[in-house]
């Protein structure tokens, strides 16, 4: 009995997946269509089990199906045995270990629920101090901190949300979670709720992830049939619900404030802060407001312990991080290891390099806030406080490549443009220094008072990163600041 | 009589009744509106400002905040191609022109057959550069053949 698996994520789907699934289908074999496993180079994957084995095959087209099942290992474009594949091989996956494995929506076997039901907040809030866990929105803040003052700020009615408008650019670790194991999410977050008196969830989805929306909603339906959600999950008597809400296409929404003013039905401008969301968030209530990875880190946590999970990653970085490897490189994917790990391993050990040939000149970190770096820092170790030394961040974690063809005041150009297109138009350095910016970076560009304008783009950069009320003015300097010292020649030629 | 010919299609008033009372349910009944009728016009804005009990100005404000919510029917083939890092990093900007010169429209233009705009990802970063035809995604879009994947 052969059972073929085609995954139905997006970036299978966009590969052409849903064309190898009808092949599969044509020729008969009982078909799973699963997750992604985050080998997004290797999209559309297909994976065969017969007698006890499962191979993985790469880069499939539907003319290739009949022969993947004449000749199995034999095929060109077989991967080898899924369990000995080096790029997953080489991963420790906490929070990834079921993507990809099944149908995202078949329920998996796990306790963890059940035996949280039992524990009191104060234990489960200490579970999470113990582990580490900081928010892998890109902040990296202690989540035991926030856990505790949605805990301990008195409101009726509190609130958990899932920040899932996963916009910047390199990343998809959100979507491939939400598309191959979206019960890891949903359990994040009840559990979260069990710690911090908080019965009502909403998960915030960007738009631009259809396919992820529909296995998501199928999954909360399912949930609630199965009484995992609602009123009295698994008869505990203890209540949590979960909505799905989909945004509007707006960048800035991934900004927690703006996240909430969204949520509530308004324009998406961002609030001054103070007060944070854990005191005063949805509709002025304790909220607690995490990145996807960060509640789906959570079943591991409560599971294996949160001894457990420092013991992974270095120092204050504990845990391990879903780095997605995108751009120029010859593997991109989704790629989950303990803190610690170099941004060589990642990019050439795992990458293999550029994908055009052509030397790296450059990697941006950390989305398009984030620091552009040269392959000299290659051999840092990708740490919150290592890359934190750079002038860099990690940021939700994605890393995207260049070659050696990048024009990098051409980059800079563009972050300001991001800004000046995203900008939520609150406050005046974000609105209009986004705008200055860029025609200012229009005139480095095409070489007219260069050093003169350089003095301005440092001006307003501080300006930026001192005076906006959030990250996304606060930030975009960081691109803009870090091309302009690593790579000058690039603006005065 | 309005009443009477809307009766088979939920007029913008009747979307925004059902999502009265969900959170965010402004934002919610401005998305089904959008993808209902393509576009949200300025009549729908008074009518959704209506049940809602916003002026008029607030329901603006939130239209022209958010790129989803248009303002002008919408053609039937709809593109859209990723302008961010990842993608630059990979041909976007060659791609854009490709697909500029295969609709004969430039970025952010729009016929009435087609319109071409810019997204800022599609979280299909390590199979750049990406695109969007009629919501369906494309990886790996600088080897597509854009007659195959673009409707005519």
């Amino acid at each position: 009995m052969t059972t073929a698996f085609v995954p139905l994520d997006t970036a299978a789907v966009a590969a052409g997946a849903d064309a190898v699934a009808a092949a599969v289908a044509d020729n008969g074999t009982e078909i799973v269509r699963n997750g992604s496993r985050g080998m997004c180079w290797a999209e559309p994957t297909m994976e065969i089990e017969y007698a006890g084995t499962r191979l993985a095959f790469g880069n499939v087209a539907a003319p290739d199906v009949p022969s993947i099942f004449q000749q199995h290992e034999q095929h060109a474009k077989c991967l080898g045995e899924v369990s000995e594949i080096d790029y997953l091989q080489r991963q420790t996956r906490a929070v990834f270990d079921r993507a990809g494995t099944s149908h995202p929506l078949e329920l998996p076997k796990t306790t963890v629920l059940e035996e949280c039901l039992e524990r009191d907040p104060e234990s489960l809030i200490a579970e999470i101090e113990t582990s580490g866990l900081r928010g892998r929105g890109g902040a990296g803040f202690p989540a035991h901190i926030k856990w505790r003052t949605v805990f301990d700020t008195p409101g009726e009615q509190k609130y958990i949300v899932c920040n899932a408008d996963e916009g910047d650019s390199g990343t998809f670790a959100d979507r491939i979670l939400m598309e191959g194991d979206p019960y890891r999410l949903i359990e994040g977050m009840t559990l979260a709720g069990l710690a911090t008196g908080a019965t009502k969830g909403y998960v915030y989805l960007r738009s631009e992830y259809p396919i992820a929306a529909g296995i998501f909603q199928a999954a909360l339906d399912d949930a609630y049939a199965e009484n995992l959600l609602g009123t009295d999950i698994l008869g505990s008597g203890k209540a949590f619900d979960l909505e799905l809400f989909i945004g509007a296409g707006a960048y800035i929404c991934g900004e927690e404030t703006s996240l909430l003013e969204s949520l509530e039905g308004k324009r998406g401008e961002i609030r001054v802060k103070p007060p944070v969301p854990a005191i005063s968030g949805l509709f002025g209530a304790p909220t607690l407001v995490h990145n996807v990875i960060s509640f789906a880190a959570v079943p591991a946590i409560m599971g294996n312990g949160g001894a457990w999970y420092a013991d992974l990653g270095v120092g204050r970085s504990t845990g391990t991080m879903a780095f997605q490897l995108a751009g120029n490189v010859q593997r991109g994917g989704l790629i989950e290891v303990p803190f610690g790990i170099t941004i060589d391993e990642i990019v050439n050990g795992f990458g293999g390099g550029s994908r055009s040939g052509r030397p790296i000149r450059t990697i941006q970190i950390g989305g398009p806030l984030g620091a552009y770096l040269k392959p000299e820092e290659f051999d840092t170790p990708l740490t919150y406080e290592a890359i934190a030394e750079l002038g860099a961040g990690i940021g939700h974690g994605g890393i995207v490549v260049f070659d050696d063809t990048v024009d990098l005041a051409r980059q800079a150009h563009y972050a300001f443009e991001f800004c000046e297109v995203e900008s939520c138009g609150k406050c005046t350095p974000c609105r209009l220094g986004s705008v200055r910016g860029k025609e200012t970076m229009s005139g480095i560009i095409d070489g007219r008072d260069v050093e003169q304008k350089l003095t301005i783009i440092e001006d307003l950069c501080e300006v930026m990163e001192t005076a906006s009320l959030c990250q996304m003015g606060g930030m975009t300097p960081i691109p803009v600041l870090s091309a302009i010292k690593r790579f000058p020649e690039d603006f005065r030629r | 009589m309005a009443e009477i010919e809307s009766k088979s299609d939920a007029t913008a008033g009747e979307i925004a009744r059902q999502h009265r009372d969900r959170v965010g349910g402004v934002l919610i009944a401005l998305r089904e509106i959008v993808g209902r009728f393509g576009y949200v016009s300025r009549t729908q804005e008074h009518d959704v400002a209506d049940v809602f009990n916003l002026s008029r100005a607030e329901v603006r404000g939130i239209v022209s905040f958010y790129h989803d919510l248009k303002t002008k029917p919408q053609p039937s083939v709809r593109v859209r191609v990723c302008q961010a890092e990842a993608c630059q990093s990979v041909g976007a900007r060659e791609l854009t022109k490709r697909v500029e010169s295969h609709l004969g429209v430039k970025l952010g233009e729009m016929t009435d057959a087609v319109s071409l705009d810019a997204v800022y990802c599609l979280g299909l970063c390590a199979q750049a550069p990406s695109m969007m035809v009629n919501g369906r995604p494309l990886a790996r879009a600088d080897l597509c053949d854009l007659a195959e994947q673009i409707p005519a």
